[in-house]
Order: structure tokens, then sequence, then C-alpha cells
């Protein structure tokens, strides 16, 4: 196939180019140690690794671990296997052969200059910042925001701590629910009688056994979700250091950000060094202040994300203010959903602290039904003051 | 073997599977490590570990996880009340009966401690692992890394012969990335319309050809609704049993007794609710 990747010829040879696909993988934050690199040469030696059906199947197997990473990984293959990812999606009959060896030839200084498409136009964005100010109706839009938008402006490290220390009271306000039962633990502060004397019939009455009891944690589980679409881009610096804050101080929650769609952030802020943190956010945040889709986004949420942090006992917090460009009806059906699964569903609108402000953007009036709570939060103040409330709730 | 024939050995068995599936198995096999299987409820995972074992002729041994599974259940306990037994039995020679008690006779094998055990090497299915908690998963790596179970009173049972290990996920709990660093990985998808058809004249031989076709375009269909539960490929299986059972011969010939058989792919009240007699008699026109 002559759209393979030509290697230059002072190339190592076989395994340096399995390990320049691991780092290429690496880099491109699939979790792969040296280990790994072993076991694909190995499996390559087990089939034929000129059939390139076959090694891309082979290394699926080895380098992938998640349904995520599976699915992302035939274009990190075609990236480095494939003529440095371009992909002609009409095969150009009319080419001869001569001009398409010379396409086919990297490594060349002309073919460089032309070819390699890694560099994705970084100065597109640049005029683009949005300025849309004046007056006018507040409404949502569709177009996603491929510019990329450096979070680290937005949060300051003190920002973070002072936040840290608002999320960390109401984190506790939600999450202390200690039992008062008690019940059958590996662990515990008590030894249970009954059990003890239960197993010691089959011991000949020598309790050797002695199982013991505890009372349970009732733990809460914190799953917040914040809008970043451009009519929250304002109050974002807020919300953010709000996040990193929750996540921080504690490891069970759970955080996404929505926009045109759902992006999972729990991982980046967990990051040890908080400025980090937000430069790792920062690369994922593609689509910050772009259009809202919230009934989409929470509709994956509920199909998705939601079979594993939601139990019995969790809190879904919603950072948005309502305006969403989907029908309003899937909002409504996508929190129910989220209902079902038994958690309770706080709903922080910054809009709702202006005065006169009644929730008639159609998403907000399809989604209050199904909040358990909805209260103004526009600034790090208002989400302190919300702790009272969230302790009864 | 190349995973060519492990496939068409499988599918012999009576499982079609994909590509990616078919050689995540045969690398796990050739290159001795473990298999993490991850995908939707009801797309064949542990089907997986069965048909292996029928395709090797070998045991398989299937370790089904739940919340608070723990080492005992898992890999061995003592035979207490043997133990007990035999020291009232000895009397004054105790101290020989000592000796005696913490040995392999008195042990009870668990799944993990039998899987290695076995003279030759048996299919071990890890069900769910993402049920167990993660302290199980700890216990878990270590078997897994080097085959070898330590019992403190006798001292480290090695492998007799490494079984082939296949866990399966579902995702009711992120895995450690230890635990999937690892495994090979597959994820199982619901299979597509030819591949379905494939399952559905492997599991069902005797049924017609057009109302196979018209069963495998309704799920596929229904998939696509956006149900809580989607019907997974064993729903599609009971589905196509039921209709065979009913005598019906074609999907639009009678709805309500099509409705009603929709127990066997609807599996909760919102499912049922959303799919009434009218979505059904639209899906099962466009299936035919």
């Amino acid at each position: 196939m002559s759209s393979i990747t030509r290697f230059a010829t002072r190339d190592a040879g076989f395994s340096a180019r399995i390990s320049g696909f691991m780092a290429h993988l690496r880099d491109n934050g699939l979790r792969l140690g040296v280990a790994e690199t072993g076991t694909a040469l190995e499996a390559l030696s087990q089939i034929e690794p000129a059939d390139i059906a076959q090694t891309r199947l082979a290394l699926r197997a080895v380098c992938t671990g998640s349904a995520d990473e599976a699915g992302r990984f035939d274009d990190l293959f075609d990236g480095y296997w494939r003529n440095g990812g371009r992909v002609r999606s009409r095969p150009s009959t009319a080419l001869p052969s001569a001009a398409q060896r010379s396409t086919a030839r990297s490594g060349t200084a002309r073919d460089d200059a032309e070819g390699d498409g890694t560099a994705d136009a970084p100065d597109a964005g640049e005029g683009e910042t949005s300025t849309a100010t004046g007056t006018g109706r507040l409404i949502a839009c569709t177009t996603p925001n491929a510019m990329r938008r450096d979070l680290r402006e937005l949060v300051t490290p003190e920002a973070i701590a002072e936040a840290q220390a608002v999320a960390e009271h109401l984190g506790r306000a939600l999450r202390d629910r200690r039992s008062r039962r008690r019940r059958a633990a590996r662990r515990g502060s008590q030894i249970d009688f009954r059990r003890t004397v239960r197993r010691a019939i089959a011991r000949g009455g020598a309790p050797l056994d002695l199982p013991r009891r505890t009372r349970p944690d009732r733990a809460v589980r914190i799953t917040a979700i914040c809008d970043v679409s451009g009519s929250m881009a304002i109050y974002a610096r807020v919300f953010l250091s709000f996040l990193v804050g929750l996540m921080r101080g504690d490891p069970k929650a759970e955080a996404f950000l929505m926009h045109t769609r759902l992006v999972p952030i729990s991982d980046a802020l967990r990051e040890p060094d908080p400025l980090k943190s937000v430069a790792r956010l920062s690369l994922m945040a593609e689509g910050f202040g772009g259009g809202s889709k919230l009934g989409e986004s929470l509709t994956q949420f509920a199909a998705t994300h939601a079979r594993r942090c939601i139990t019995g006992r969790s809190v879904v917090i919603i950072l948005s203010d309502g305006y969403d460009t989907g029908p309003s009806e899937h909002l409504g059906t996508a929190l129910a959903a989220i209902r079902r699964r038994g958690a309770r569903i706080i709903w922080l609108n910054p809009l709702k602290g202006w005065r006169d402000y009644a929730p008639v953007a159609a998403g907000m009036a399809a989604a209050l039904p199904q909040c358990d709570l909805f209260a103004p939060a526009a600034t790090l103040g208002d989400l302190a003051a919300l702790e009272p409330e969230l302790a009864r709730l | 073997m190349s995973y060519q024939t492990l496939k068409s050995e499988m599918q012999a068995h009576g499982y079609v599977a994909s590509d990616d599936l078919a050689m995540a198995v045969h690398l796990a096999l050739t290159l001795g490590r473990p298999l993490l299987l991850e995908g939707a409820a009801g797309v064949g995972k542990t089907e997986v570990a069965r048909v292996l074992a029928a395709v090797k002729a070998t045991e398989l041994i299937r370790l089904q996880c739940y919340e608070g599974l723990d080492a005992s259940h898992a890999i061995y306990e003592w035979n207490y009340q043997r133990q007990l037994l035999a020291i009232q039995a000895a009397g004054d020679n105790a101290a020989e009966v000592e000796k005696r008690i913490f040995s392999e006779e008195y042990l009870l094998e668990r799944p993990l401690l039998a899987a290695i055990l076995r003279p030759s090497p048996p299919v071990l299915l890890i069900d769910e692992i993402d049920r167990a908690d993660e302290e199980f998963e700890a216990y878990l790596l270590e078997i897994l890394s080097d085959f070898a179970i330590t019992i403190p009173e006798l001292g480290t049972i090695k492998a007799t012969s490494r079984p082939h290990v296949i866990l399966t996920a579902n995702g009711t709990r992120e895995l450690s990335d230890a635990l999937r660093r690892r495994c090979l990985y597959a994820h199982v998808d619901y299979p597509d319309r030819a591949a379905e058809l494939a399952i559905l004249a492997a599991r069902h031989p005797g049924l017609d050809a057009k109302l196979m076709g018209q069963i495998v375009s309704f799920v596929q269909d229904l998939r696509r609704e956006g149900l809580e539960k989607p019907p997974g490929v064993a729903e599609t299986l009971d589905f196509a049993a039921a209709l065979a059972g009913l005598g019906i011969a074609d999907l639009t010939e009678d709805p309500a007794t099509l409705q009603a058989s929709l127990v066997t792919l609807l599996k909760t009240a919102q499912d049922r609710a959303a799919v009434p007699l009218e979505v059904t008699e639209r899906l099962a026109g466009r299936a035919a």
C-alpha cells in the first residue's frame, strides 16, 4: 500500500519503530510503560506483522485499556504508521505514479513543508476573541467553539484555595450522614456477638473467629456538572475554582464540563499541582465558551457516566443558566432519568440572583420540576451561603 | 494457530467473534496474558470464556465477583470443622496432629487456587470484576502476575499450569490502572447486522431465513430507540426462541402477539412504556 509511512533509511529497525509508536501513544495520553513495548513486540511475533489489519488488531489489544482508548486507537495508529495521518478520502486516480511517489516520500524538505498535518493551525484562533457586548436577549447557540482557551488566566491558586474551603464546607454539609445502625464489617469497633456465636457452633463451641461490626458510612457522592458555554463564560472563574476545590477535597466526587458535549474532567482536576491541573484542563476545554446543548449533554451523562457515579445516595450539582439550544423536553427527561437512579439534583443558576429573574428559558422551565433545590450562585460568597440549605436536603 | 483459525473454531462452537475479539483472545492464549473484556450487559462477554473452554477442550472455572468477595471465598479456606474434628479425635498426641492439620488435605480449594492446581490449563473466568472491591482487585494482581498463591501455613503454591484468564467488566466501577495494565483488552460491542444474523443462525439453526432477517433488523432498530437498557444478544436469542415457540413466521402478521413477546427484549418499566404497540408495528413494518 502506498499510504504506509516510509521511515528514513537510517532508522534503527523494527523494535525502534515500535517503541517510537509507543512513545507516540504515550504522547497522546495512553498510559503505557516499558513492559507494554515488550508485550507489543511479543504479540507481533505471534502474527503476520506485514498484514496491516492484523497488526492493528494486535496492537489495539495490547495498547488500549478502556473503551475510550480503543475508540481513539485507530486514528493514532493511522497517524503513526500511515503517512503522518494524512488520509485521502477520495483516491486520486488521475495522479501519475511518479507524483504519488513523491508525496509518499516523507523526509525530504519540500514534503515536510507542505505535509505533516500535525500542527493544527493555532493562528486561526487568535483573532476571534469573543467580544459580544451590548444589550439584547441571552440566547443559546449551537456552534461549537473550536478555539482553545487558556484557563490559567481564569483560575489563580489563591482563588482555588478559597474555593476549596467553600467546597469542603459544602461537601461536608452534603456528605456527613453517618448511620446509627451497625452492620457486619471486616474491620469494626465492635465484635458481632450473634455471628461469633453462630460460627462457634461450627468450631465445636470455640469462638475462633471474631466477626466485627461497625457503623456504615452512608457517604454521599457528589457529581458536579458545570456549563461552560458562551453565556456562562463570565462565571467560569468562580465555578471552575469551585470544581477544583470540590475535587481536591473529596476523592469520590466527579466533575464534568458541558458545552456542546460532555467532558469528564475529574482526572485533570485531581492533579496534585493546582496549576498543572488547570493547564491539563485547558487542553481538554476545546469548545469552552461555545454553544450549549444541555439536554444532549445531560442525556449522554444519564446514559453513560451516571451508571458509574450515581447511587442511591448521590447529589448532582448542575451549574448552568439553563439556556439550551436543543428541544427543552430532552433536558427534562434527562434529569428525570438521573433522578430515577436515586440522585438528588441541585441546580445552581447564576442568573437567579438577578432582580426580576424568572425561569422562563424553556430549558430551565423544563428542568425545574426535577430539581430538589434551585438556588442562585454567581460568586463564591453565594456558594458558601448555600451550606445550611444543603444540610437540610 | 492464527487468529482466523481461532475465529472459525469459535464459530464452530456457536460463537461469532469480531476480528478485534478473535485477535485479543488469540494473543491472550499465545502470550499467556489475562484478557479483560468490557462492554454493555448481554453482548456475550461471559460466553467467550465458555466457548474458549470448549475450543480448548478444557475445564471452565468460574469466579463470580460481588461486593464483599474476599480471599476465603475466592482463593482458599481451611476446613476448620475437619481440623477441629481431627484434634478432638486425636486426644493425647496433639503435637503430631498439629503438624497434620495444616496440610493440603485440610485445605478447601476456591476457584483461584483450583485454577492454578489443575494438571492441564483450565479457562478461568473472573466475571464482573468491577463488582468486587478494590482490596480484592489487589489480591488478584498478585495472582495474575506470578500465578502463585502464598498460604502462610503451607508456603507458596506455584501454578502447575497457567490458566487462560478472562476477566469481564461492565463499568460498575472504574478498574485500577494496575489491573488494566496487566491485561490485554478488548471492547465487546453490540454485533452489527451480519454478525447478529450469523449468531442467530448458529444458535437457532431451524429458524426460517426470512424471519431471522426480520428479527435482527427489528432488534437492531430497537437498540437505536434510545432505551434505558438496550437488548443484548442474549435477548435477541430469547426473542427468536419465543417467536419460534409462538409459531410466528412473519413479524407483521400478529402485532398483539409480537407486542406480548417483547417481554424477552425490554426489561424495565420505562422501556416497556417507551415501546407501545404503534412503535412495535412501525419497527416490524420496517424490518419486514
